[in-house]
């Protein structure tokens, strides 16, 4: 049996998006041990996927300053568990790796909320997030209808994207009503460099018709997606397209939180000023917090990183701009709030849970996410709810939060390893 | 422009840029990464890791998540399990 190889950190950052890199440079500052650890290939999180350090933009700029600060990354490995206090375990392709810190940073970002409707598990039907992330990853979408669908600020930039990929976006539709969009655009006005950023996005998306009160009824197709059925203010309208690129906004990746104990309400892992959770050696940055975008994040990864080593003058410094953000994402979240005619989408034989592949129908009349689990297997598969749980949340108004450790399905060699010290003496004090 | 890598999918040569993939190569090869539990055919969802459709067998190892997985000339990736 291979034997785990343990690193040791003063600060530990657990995700490489803007949140995490931003919190490990600001603490490498201090000059202490910092390492980021990602199950991606790079850094860049989902937001900046494919990002490169060699190029004018902020992600690069971040990339490169998270590259070269004396920061260790640890790419391609999934934080899993927690086999004792103080040490993660992470699994690898290469074998399973623990890591050790005196101050932990969460920076687990956050994923696209998926809501189930007729068809939606016919390959070419995914997330908006999600396609663009294919397309990044090499999936060619020149001259490819597709509908880009849901709700959030993330659809207009993912068909911006689509559009300057080569694809031809059929139709943008937001379930949000034209009056919350005016209320929120209103709100740009406080904030001029979103407008600069709205401005390049209508201009990108000239000519795209861009639907709100609209949505998705159903998805057709023989084995793979053909056709899509939208509904626009009561009226239906089905329209042949390649891919329908669908996701209701994001829900926090705050299972690990969790796992290691820190306070968590309505699924927002709690912090304080500083950005410290419930575990005092644990801090929390970015959308787990609470969803605010990629300027946010970038607040609170450094407001995170500087309070972990003590530099309460630089967090401080930063206080005002993170309230500043926070009320623009607090607007954000009220303008996409999802409209109770979403819960009608999934008919009775529609499949909730993807990973089992538990009908509506049998989950409909249950009291719990608890009792769907054990009467359907819904949330049991692989995915162990990060799909089917969110939805049933909307849906049924379930709270989804039961985690146990693996909090990602792992290999039974990753979890049976003991944890191995390197060091003699901290082997004999008995802990870290 | 940079050259292209071959790699197979269920043994067919399939050939895709640098930075592809696997889930990107099955899907450019026309199968469904995997089949659920009433033999529906699935691919990728989430494109991020979190919803496992898009599992499948790598260069002999089985349930990788392949849109996690940059393809590496000659990888085998097979979608029948």
């Amino acid at each position: 049996m291979s034997e785990s190889v343990t690193k040791r950190f003063d600060v530990l950052v657990v995700g490489g998006g803007p949140a995490g890199m931003a919190a490990a440079v600001s603490a490498a500052q201090a000059g202490v041990r910092v390492g980021v650890v990602d199950d991606n290939a790079g850094l860049g999180g989902q937001i900046w996927r494919g990002e490169h350090a060699n190029s004018n933009s902020e992600a690069s700029g971040w990339i490169r300053k998270a590259s070269t600060s004396g920061i260790e990354l640890i790419a391609g490995v999934r934080v899993v568990d927690q086999p004792r206090a103080g040490v993660l375990r992470g699994e690898s392709l290469a074998g399973p790796l623990d890591f050790t810190y005196r101050k932990l940073i969460l920076a687990t970002g956050a994923r696209e909320r998926f809501l189930p409707f007729p068809g939606w598990t016919l390959p070419n039907v995914m997330g908006a997030g999600g396609l663009q992330s294919l397309v990044k990853c090499g999936l060619p979408v020149a001259g490819k209808r597709v509908i880009v669908a849901g709700t959030g600020p993330l659809l207009l930039a993912v068909a911006a994207f689509l559009r300057e990929a080569g694809a031809w976006v059929l139709f943008v539709l937001e379930q949000a009503s034209r009056m919350s969009f005016s209320r929120f655009a209103t709100r740009l006005l406080w904030h001029p460099r979103k407008i600069s950023q709205a401005l390049s996005l209508r201009k990108s998306l000239s000519g795209v018709p861009r639907l709100t009160s609209a949505w998705p009824v159903a998805a057709e197709g023989n084995g793979v997606l053909q056709s899509v059925t939208i509904s626009h203010r009561g009226r239906r309208k089905k329209v042949d397209c390649d891919y329908l690129a669908c996701g209701f906004h994001l829900v926090p990746n705050s299972e690990l939180p969790s796992l290691l104990g820190c306070r968590v309400r309505d699924g927002w892992v709690l912090v304080d000023d500083w950005q410290r959770t419930s575990q005092e050696q644990i801090f929390c940055a970015g959308e787990p917090t609470g969803v605010g975008g990629v300027e946010l994040a970038l607040i609170e990864g450094q407001i995170a990183g500087f309070a972990a080593v003590g530099d309460q003058e630089g967090a401080k410094k930063l206080f005002r701009p993170r309230a500043k953000q926070r009320a623009f994402s607090t607007a954000l979240n009220r303008t996409f709030a999802l409209r109770p005619e979403l819960r009608d989408l999934p008919q009775s034989q529609t499949i909730v849970c993807r990973c089992e592949d538990v009908p509506l129908e049998r989950l409909s009349g249950l009291r719990s996410w608890r009792e769907a689990k054990l009467q359907t297997r819904c949330g049991m598969g692989p995915c162990q709810g990060r799909v089917c749980g969110s939805a049933a949340e909307f849906l049924f108004g379930w709270t989804v939060d039961s985690v146990r450790p693996p909090v990602f399905p792992a290999q039974l060699s990753t979890l049976s390893q003991n944890v191995r010290e390197l060091d003699p003496v901290v082997a004999m004090r008995g802990e870290q | 422009m940079p050259e292209p890598i071959s790699v197979l999918v269920n043994g067919s040569r399939v050939s895709v840029t640098p930075g592809t993939t696997a889930a990107v190569a099955i899907m450019i090869a026309g199968t469904p990464c995997r089949t659920s539990v009433h033999g529906e055919g699935r691919g990728p969802l989430c494109g991020m890791g979190i919803c496992f459709e898009c599992c499948a067998q790598i260069d002999g190892v089985k349930r990788l998540r392949s849109c996690q997985i940059i393809c590496e000339p000659g990888m085998e990736i097979s979608t029948n399990e």
